[in-house]
């Protein structure tokens, strides 16, 4: 605004009721959607830190207690199994999905016969709803007379994990159900990254007799590191908050052995009431998933140097 | 229709590629004409002619190969989901496996309807996501116009809020949202659901990345002819983003029918169930468990308006995760 030092006053004021007539104006158009965004987004959020700072429940009297809530969190043995599971379910998830969609991306990326379909193939799960994913995955899984098991004794395995049933199999179920259901949806992604490469690039290199090996790692992958860099930050995001998968599939049981944070703050919330307790799991939630991206901008930013 | 859409696809997360990141030893090449293996040397070719041809039989089987694979994974279960749909409840698990029933039981796509209330989740299904995605497209569509062509001051900060809040995990802030829900008292209400999903940044967002392709000589000649700005945004912005705000529709539309963990906490009373929430109560009830065909039934029949979406606008969908690819 001060670029132009030398208007008149009237110019001046124009100029003014101009900047408060787009006002008005920009705002008429947000306005309706904002309402209901601030009021279910934007105050939800701000809201969240305080209230992990009171001791409101079902009575409804927020007290102001400091830390304590956070405190009695990392004291309670299932919150830190729920942390622990957490990790265990988002690093296979992110490594295996990660991987397997890069390469059904690579491999889709040409023209050939059956194409069109298998790309549809690859996204409905992703567009598919999680319970019904989740209750046919369980029947497919049951230990006893379940087709998984009864394909796995084909193969000569004659102790077949209990899968869903077992404490030590549940979280490995689960990982390979969400891995199945988001593998395409990412498979896409890259594949929109994969079409941004000049396909002059892979002619040039093979007419120098580079191998698909070298092409892959000196053209497709510092090619795809925008849209790499942006899987992974919604993959994290994704795997760290994972909930509605496990809470169809397994309940976070048997035992405490798929609890993972989401379910521990929807218990201690919604079930119990304990609002300011959950809400300060909740701020860990979101301070893991915070670091989780900002390590991620970091190591984008070293590596674009 | 067809105009500004051709840009649109590679605006997400890519579109900083530059060449200049191609090894060094791809670029001289370049130049050379892109004749194939006639230029090169002979001594080069000889030996590798008589292999080629076989090796590359090979390479595309084993492609094949592994797409089948890969494929089978994918589609087993909806294919074993349909299959068991069709059977009597005792013989879902059988051995060996039974891909295809013994005998159809096709009056189970009858029985559904009777022992389970689908007729009720069905129908709140539908109007959640109708009112859903109309909400969604209209207030995310117009709030886009004022992001992407009005200025004012405030207008980026406000827009940077609207960007963050999609990294945020809704699982973060379910808490203080439950809580102003019920101070509002649309707790057990299907309001509850349409507030919830309808004022979306993700809407917003979408339809802005859209608009920013669309000319503003457009809007430029338009207000020259004397229109205002709300019809600049109906008669030339809406009609120009058609398959923005396909794509849009039906995420939004297939995001809404599928929410399970919304439902699951703002609507409890057992007549404002959706199909999500009634086919997995309907599948933990202990009497469900030995009614495990019925339940594969319920499951088709959930998935069924999707599938049908999905398949006839399947572009849009890919459209709109390549355009902003962020959900969920």
């Amino acid at each position: 605004m001060s670029a132009t030092t030398a208007t008149t006053p009237t110019a001046k004021s124009r100029k003014n009721a101009l900047r408060r007539r787009n006002t008005l104006l920009g705002w008429s158009f947000i306005l309706p959607n904002f309402i209901g965004f601030a009021l279910i987004t934007m105050v939800p959020i701000v809201a969240l830190f305080y209230i992990s700072f009171t001791d409101w429940n079902a009575f409804g009297n927020a007290g102001w207690v400091g830390f304590e809530n956070y405190a009695d969190l990392f004291g309670n043995r299932n919150f830190r199994i729920a942390l622990v599971n957490t990790f265990y379910y988002a690093i296979p998830h992110i490594l295996l999905t990660g991987v397997i969609s890069l390469a059904l991306a690579v491999l889709l990326n040409r023209k050939m016969r059956g194409i069109a379909f298998f790309r549809t193939a690859a996204f409905f799960p992703y567009i598919t709803s999680i319970v019904a994913i989740a209750i046919v995955w369980n029947l497919l899984f049951s230990p006893d007379y379940g087709p998984i098991n009864q394909i796995l004794g084909v193969f000569g395995v004659d102790n077949p994990p209990g899968w869903t049933t077992s404490a030590d199999w549940s979280m490995p179920a689960v990982i390979i159900v969400g891995t199945w259901r988001e593998m395409g949806y990412y498979m896409l992604l890259f594949l929109a990254g994969l079409q941004t490469i000049p396909h002059e690039l892979y002619e040039a290199a093979t007419l120098d007799g580079a191998g698909k090996w070298k092409q892959f790692l000196h053209i497709t992958w510092p090619g795809l590191r925008p849209t790499t860099f942006f899987i992974m930050v919604m993959l994290t995001i994704g795997s760290f908050k994972v909930f509605d998968l496990i809470l169809v599939m397994t309940d976070g049981g048997p035992g405490t052995s798929t609890l993972v944070i989401s379910q521990y703050i929807y218990q201690q919330g919604i079930e119990n009431n304990k609002f300011g307790y959950s809400s300060a799991a909740a701020v860990v939630l979101f301070f893991i998933c915070l670091a989780v991206t900002l390590v991620q901008f970091a190591v984008n930013r070293r590596n674009e140097r | 229709m067809t105009s500004p859409r051709s840009s649109t696809p590679a605006s997400g997360p890519s579109q900083d590629l530059a060449p200049s990141t191609a090894p060094a030893s791809a670029t001289p090449t370049a130049a050379r004409p892109a004749a194939g293996p006639p230029l090169r040397d002979v001594s080069q070719i000889t030996p590798r002619r008589k292999t080629r041809k076989p090796s590359a039989i090979a390479a595309r089987v084993a492609l094949y190969a592994a797409l089948i694979v890969a494929a089978a994974f994918l589609l087993v279960p909806f294919f074993w989901m349909v299959s068991s749909s069709l059977k009597n409840n005792l013989d879902v698990f059988s051995v060996p496996v039974r891909w295809i029933p013994e005998a159809f039981q096709w009056h189970n796509y009858a029985d559904i309807w009777v022992q389970a209330d689908m007729a009720t989740w069905l129908k709140n299904t539908l109007i959640l996501s109708v009112v859903v995605t109309c909400l969604q497209v209209l207030t995310g569509s117009f709030a886009a116009y004022g992001f992407s062509r009005i200025r004012f001051p405030g207008r980026d900060v406000l827009f940077l809020c609207y960007i963050a809040t999609i990294a945020v995990p809704w699982q973060a802030y379910m808490i203080p949202q439950f809580l102003i829900m019920s101070r509002v008292g649309l707790v057990n209400t299907l309001w509850a659901m349409i507030v919830l999903q309808a004022f979306g940044a993700f809407g917003v967002f979408l339809m802005k990345q859209f608009f920013e392709t669309v000319p503003e000589e457009l809007s430029e000649s338009a207000r020259v002819d004397g229109l205002s700005e709300y019809g600049i945004y109906w008669r030339i912005m809406l009609p120009l983003s058609v398959p923005a705000i396909a794509s849009l529709a039906l995420l939004t539309f297939v995001n809404t029918w599928n929410d399970y963990l919304g439902p699951l906490i703002y609507l409890r009373p057992r007549n404002l169930f959706t199909i999500q929430l009634g086919l997995k109560t309907f599948q933990a009830d202990p009497q469900g468990s030995s009614l495990d065909a019925l339940v594969m039934t319920g499951s088709v029949l959930s998935v069924l308006p999707i599938a049908i979406i999905f398949l006839l606008g399947q572009r849009y969908f890919v459209e709109g995760i390549a355009t902003t690819g962020l959900k969920g």
